[in-house]
């Protein structure tokens, strides 16, 4: 089932979230604007807390928005959520299967909460159990399921009823390296079949990996937006060279600055990040600078332009894990 | 409504898969109560309930069947809906699976409600014998159901007044609050719900008489007395009729409204 020709799947103007907190309003998401194309793998990148869950949240007619505006192919998420929730296919963050059935039942049952009858309820069931490789497990309760098959078993259950949009919170948090990259790559061939995809990370890795585009997200607003190789050519986009001193580095703080093609300088007790467009020979100049006020260089590392780099950029700051 | 259809089915599938469970569930209490009270008390001549020997006068095992069924009924159906709560609010949030549905939020709770007023039902169902067999001889309860009509309405009104209030428990509380409510709340409705007594009996105590007009199971067990035991006492059939009715649709618009406030952010 795809979209109306000419109708984005994803399109949020101003959207807002402000909660009533005991010292006063929380705002954990404020005034984002998206827009995502048909067929487009876009990821919505930030550290924990950054208004993500909030903002998918609002998508999928979970959260109430306080401010702007949601449509998911065309349909306003306030004005009609039950209309919505036909066209997304969701992928909590949580493990959220049915305990009470077993892991056919899970997808049967989806299948006619949307609408398919019990016969094409219980063939598409099939299919998915065997694209998903669940099918010997079909019988079992969800309870006995490892992470990354339960993991599986909710793609599975978000794709049964062909939704215009696959909606992920944070899909790959808490898995295990290996089962990481198996997902990777189904939603990498769910994307080649035409499937229009919204993922939420905090991982850069997955996020440069996998989208096509990402929107940056913290402290509820949009900071960047654009393809990753954009991204990490973008002005935001720096060299990190990052080195360590044995002493307290403030001292060097102007001298460092001042070199060429510097462009940020952060100290932090004998730490100096630097943030430079060209970090060829960076290391080297910082040292004598350091060693020019008595600091002797315990480490250093160099960093090329990476998501994390853009973020630490845009932000200001270290990123929260 | 067929999302709504689709959920209700989902309850009633879980429901056939644990039968077993079900069956002892609701057999338990009703099967001890009435052998103390109808086999093991005559037996041993101990008495309770109106002189119990007297001529024409009811015996015991007759007031409490219409009792023992509102219990069953108001029991069950409030258990088939908040406890599944606890676990559905939980961490988790099993609720999403329900509630990510094509359909508005209330719908997943007034499924809740019509499934637990479905289990509430075969419970009555399953309790009746029970009531009616287990008794010492002599004792058996003079029942039978007098006027059908009357009968079906109460039994399916109280189901769903029980199980809308199971609904308004399991939303209004934290979940790991809900077993502690079962007792502080289920206990006093269930002792001062007119099951062992007629409320018409309670004329001595008239300030008891009037304050147990809020408890539900009240008019689901007079409402049972009139349609099963139509010959003893029981309180006027517009009042428990009003009672149940507008009882079902004030708690249903009540509970699907803060179930719509708890799983909405």
């Amino acid at each position: 089932m795809t979209a109306a020709a000419g109708t984005a799947p994803i399109r949020v103007r101003g959207l807002s979230k402000v909660y009533d907190g005991p010292h006063g309003p929380i705002v954990a998401v404020d005034g984002i604007d998206l827009e995502i194309t048909s067929g487009e793998f876009f990821g919505l990148l930030g550290p924990n807390g950054a208004g993500k869950s909030t903002t998918i949240g609002m998508l999928t007619t979970r959260v109430r928005p306080t401010g702007g505006t949601a449509e998911v192919a065309g349909i306003d998420v306030t004005k009609n959520p039950a209309a919505v929730k036909q066209r997304i296919g969701v992928v909590p963050q949580t493990n959220t299967l049915d305990r009470a059935l077993s892991v056919r039942d899970n997808l049967v049952f989806h299948g006619r909460y949307f609408g398919l009858s019990g016969r094409e309820s219980r063939r598409r069931a099939g299919e998915l159990l065997e694209r998903f490789q669940l099918t010997d497990r079909a019988d079992s309760q969800v309870l006995t399921l490892s992470g990354g098959m339960a993991q599986r078993l909710m793609f599975a259950r978000a794709l049964l009823h062909e939704p215009d949009v696959l909606i992920l919170d944070e899909p790959t948090s808490g898995i295990d390296p290996q089962t990481r990259i198996n997902l990777w790559e189904i939603l990498q061939d769910l994307h080649a079949a035409g499937q229009t995809i919204l993922l939420t990370t905090h991982y850069m890795e997955e996020a440069d990996t996998l989208c096509q585009r990402i929107a940056i997200i913290d402290n509820g607003k949009l900071l960047a937006l654009g393809s990753p190789a954009e991204l990490k050519a973008g002005l935001d986009a720096e060299s990190l060279v990052t080195v360590t001193f044995d002493l307290d580095a403030d001292a060097i703080k102007s001298d460092v600055e001042a070199i060429a093609g510097v462009a940020r300088v952060e100290i932090e007790g004998p730490v100096a990040r630097v943030f430079t467009h060209d970090a060829s020979g960076i290391v080297g100049q910082v040292a004598t600078t350091g060693a020019r006020h008595d600091l002797s260089l315990r480490d250093a590392t160099v960093m090329p332009p990476t998501l994390e780099v853009v973020f630490l950029t845009l932000t200001g700051r270290a990123y929260r894990e | 409504m067929r999302v709504l259809a689709a959920l209700y089915s989902r309850d009633i599938w879980v429901l056939r898969k644990d039968i077993g469970q079900f069956l002892v569930r609701v057999v338990m209490q009703p099967l001890l109560f009435t052998f103390v009270f109808a086999y093991v008390f005559p037996k041993i001549g101990q008495g309770i309930g109106p002189s119990h020997h007297a001529v024409g006068a009811p015996s015991f095992s007759t007031i409490l069947v219409p009792g023992l069924i509102a219990v069953a009924i108001n029991f069950q159906g409030i258990q088939a809906v908040a406890l599944p709560l606890v676990q559905e609010f939980s961490y988790s949030k099993e609720i999403e699976d329900r509630v990510l549905a094509p359909a508005p939020v209330w719908t997943v709770g007034l499924a809740k409600i019509f499934s637990g007023a479905t289990q509430s039902m075969l419970a009555a169902g399953i309790v009746f014998p029970v009531v009616l067999l287990v008794h010492a001889k002599g004792e058996a309860p003079s029942v039978a159901i007098h006027n059908v009509p009357l009968f079906i309405f109460v039994l399916v009104f109280a189901s769903l007044l029980g199980s809308a209030f199971g609904l308004l428990i399991g939303t209004t509380f934290e979940p790991r609050k809900v077993p502690l409510i079962f007792s502080v709340v289920l206990l006093p409705l269930t002792f001062l719900g007119c099951i062992y007594y007629p409320w018409s009996t309670l004329g001595p105590i008239p300030w008891l008489k009037w304050a147990v007009l809020i408890n539900p199971l009240v008019y689901m067990s007079e409402g049972l007395r009139a349609a099963l035991t139509p010959t003893l006492p029981h309180m006027p059939i517009w009042g428990f009729s009003c009672a149940l009715v507008f009882g079902v649709l004030g708690l249903t618009l009540l509970s699907l409204r803060t179930f719509q406030r708890r799983v909405i952010d």
